[in-house]
């Protein structure tokens, strides 16, 4: 434990920077997923066949291990470091919150949308005013998946020059003297995705509207988005 | 106020082998109450949603005071329209109250201005403000559900009324305080109704006119008298009428289509029954005062009288095949 402590108030062992680095290559990639798997998912969740390609392709790119995708960003945008590391992850974010909002909108009580549209709601307001809110909960628990997905995949960027914690494991294994190295970074990206977890756990049950929480539920549950990502949710 | 009138209205939904609505015409006045009677699948809901245009008609029009509603912009046209959905649809992020300001409120009226309109509306279709305007619909009824759907509605106090089986899911007796709030308000502020029921009681008692349809075509438009004492055909016949149509011409017709000239029989010296008596107040009254024809007053004027006789001849007329002429109107 003494050693623990020493190592990471090592200045040499730049622990703060490759914190900061790390959360920053979680962070990006977040973002981004968000900003392009929110806006696509409203756009193709009406369109059956829009929605039925990006649902398949979307799984198709998960079933691609990243380490994959890592090299291919590589040999692709033929250079190391953060950009080719950012964007491999943030293909890692897309699918699960993408799937999310397709399966949320797609259940959101057409009865709902009709009576939105019947009393005169314009397009974008039976979106932000019905849709969204409904969708919010499923898409958060899809932003959660992706978010601890990416924290747990971060060491993986350090192949291609991502810094941050794995850069720790890399030395680690690289030298059986240096196991100091691979127990810090290990037990650090741990820590970074049970908090990563436990951040967006509480943001989904923020973003859950009162009137759809699970204790509120009556005799007929039936109305509501499904929960596909978070079942352990069910259950709160 | 608003006049709502269908002009060889059909609708042919896509792959569909034959229109859901076909050919239909007819027309509400300003302030009436329509009821769309018929059996399931014969194009009431297809009808009702053509009017707020969310559904365009393959062909025909439909005019709102005189102007094709497919010149109107649909939203705006909508925002005018009171719409009681048949799944009821309230949204389930929302409380009670929130659900039936949201009318005004996408208008643009905040939600200060509304508190007490909410909770007059929800006293109105009896649900106790106190208790229910913080609740969230999965905590309602189905039936409770349904009235804060009707209150939804009636938010904006649209001139024209849609509603499709809006007390479906309601009790006898909750039912009934319903359709006499809905009289109740309609003597107020008249709105121009279009009323879709399964319920033949409902329909003769809530409608200033019935519209009978059958496999999207209209069979049959006329007062609840005029159905009850004339109806097209068989089809018509079995559907108000059924095994209960003596019972039913009894409860709903009114004294005056069995009456015939002068006093007749009537004593003049007796207590005369008002002209828009039903024909069971009428033998109830000959009962109890043991006599076998009565006088009848509008405005404190005789206009004539009925008698067994007359009442007999007009009930049976009416559920006879060919339906015989009205007596008097
Ligand atoms: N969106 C649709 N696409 C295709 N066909 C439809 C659609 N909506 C209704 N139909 C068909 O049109 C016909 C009329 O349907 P409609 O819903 O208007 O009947 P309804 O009189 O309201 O019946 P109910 O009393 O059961 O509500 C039915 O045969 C139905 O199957
Ligand atoms: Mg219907």
């Amino acid at each position: 434990m003494g050693e623990l402590i020493q190592y990471i108030t090592d200045p040499a062992n730049t622990f703060a920077d490759h914190t900061r680095d790390t959360i920053v290559l979680c962070l990006v990639p977040i973002v981004l997923s968000l900003l392009i798997a929110l806006p696509l998912g409203v756009l193709v969740a009406r369109q059956p066949v829009a929605a039925f390609l990006a649902t398949n392709v979307s799984g198709l790119v998960r079933a691609i291990p990243t380490f994959a995708v890592l090299m291919v960003m590589l040999l692709l945008l033929k250079q190391i470091g953060f950009t080719p590391s950012a964007i491999a992850l943030t293909a890692l974010g897309v699918p699960p919150i993408l799937l999310n909002m397709i399966a949320g909108l797609r259940g959101v009580d057409p009865a709902a949308i009709d009576a939105a549209r019947g009393m005169g709601m314009t397009r974008p307001q039976v979106l932000a005013r019905v849709e969204l809110p409904l969708v919010l909960p499923v898409a958060a628990a899809g932003v959660r998946s992706a978010a601890v997905q990416i924290v747990a995949t971060v060491p993986l960027a350090a192949l291609i020059g991502g810094g941050g914690y794995g850069e720790y494991i890399l030395n680690g294994l690289s030298n059986e003297a240096n196991a100091i190295d691979l127990f810090v970074g290990a037990v650090s990206v741990a820590l970074l995705a049970l908090l990563t977890e436990a951040i967006f756990a509480i943001v989904q049950r923020a973003v859950t509207p009162a009137g759809l929480r699970a204790g509120l539920q009556a005799a007929d549950a039936a109305i509501g988005p499904t929960d596909i990502e978070a079942p352990r949710e069910k259950a709160a | 106020m608003a006049t709502i009138e269908f002009v060889d209205v059909t609708k042919t939904y896509p792959g569909a082998l034959r229109p859901a609505v076909d050919r239909v015409s007819f027309t509400v006045p300003e302030g009436a109450i329509c009821m769309l009677l018929g059996t399931s699948g014969s194009g009431k809901t297809t009808l009702l949603r053509m009017v707020n245009r969310l559904i365009d008609p393959t062909s025909g029009a439909i005019l709102i005071d005189g102007t094709p509603t497919t010149q109107r912009d649909p939203i705006t046209l909508r925002r005018g329209i009171g719409y009681v959905i048949q799944q009821v649809g309230l949204f389930p992020h929302m409380t009670i109250a929130e659900n039936v300001r949201v009318v005004p409120s996408i208008l643009g009226r905040p939600a200060s201005e509304m508190a007490a309109r909410v909770d007059e509306l929800l006293e109105l279709v009896g649900l106790e403000p106190g208790e229910y305007r913080g609740r969230y619909p999965r905590q309602l009824s189905g039936g409770q559900q349904q009235r804060v759907g009707l209150a939804r509605a009636l938010a904006a106090d649209p001139s024209v009324l849609l509603m499709d089986e809006p007390f479906g899911a309601l009790d006898a007796i909750t039912r009934e305080r319903m359709q006499e709030e809905l009289l109740r308000i309609q003597r107020g502020v008249r709105k121009t109704i279009l009323f879709v029921s399964h319920d033949v009681g409902e329909a003769l008692k809530l409608g200033d006119q019935i519209v009978v349809m059958s496999e999207g075509r209209l069979i049959q438009q006329g007062t609840p008298v005029e159905l009850l004492a004339h109806p097209a055909d068989d089809f018509v016949r079995r559907l108000i009428g059924g095994n209960d149509s003596i019972l039913r011409q009894f409860e709903y017709l009114p004294v005056t289509t069995a009456l015939e000239p002068g006093t007749g029989e009537a004593d003049a010296s007796d207590e005369a029954l008002a002209a828009d008596a039903t024909l069971l107040h009428a033998l109830l009254r000959m009962m109890q005062s043991g006599q076998s024809a009565l006088r009848i007053e509008r405005d404190g004027a005789t206009i004539g009288h009925v008698s067994l006789a007359s009442i007999s001849r007009q009930v049976q007329a009416g559920s006879a095949s060919t339906g015989a002429p009205v007596t008097a109107q």
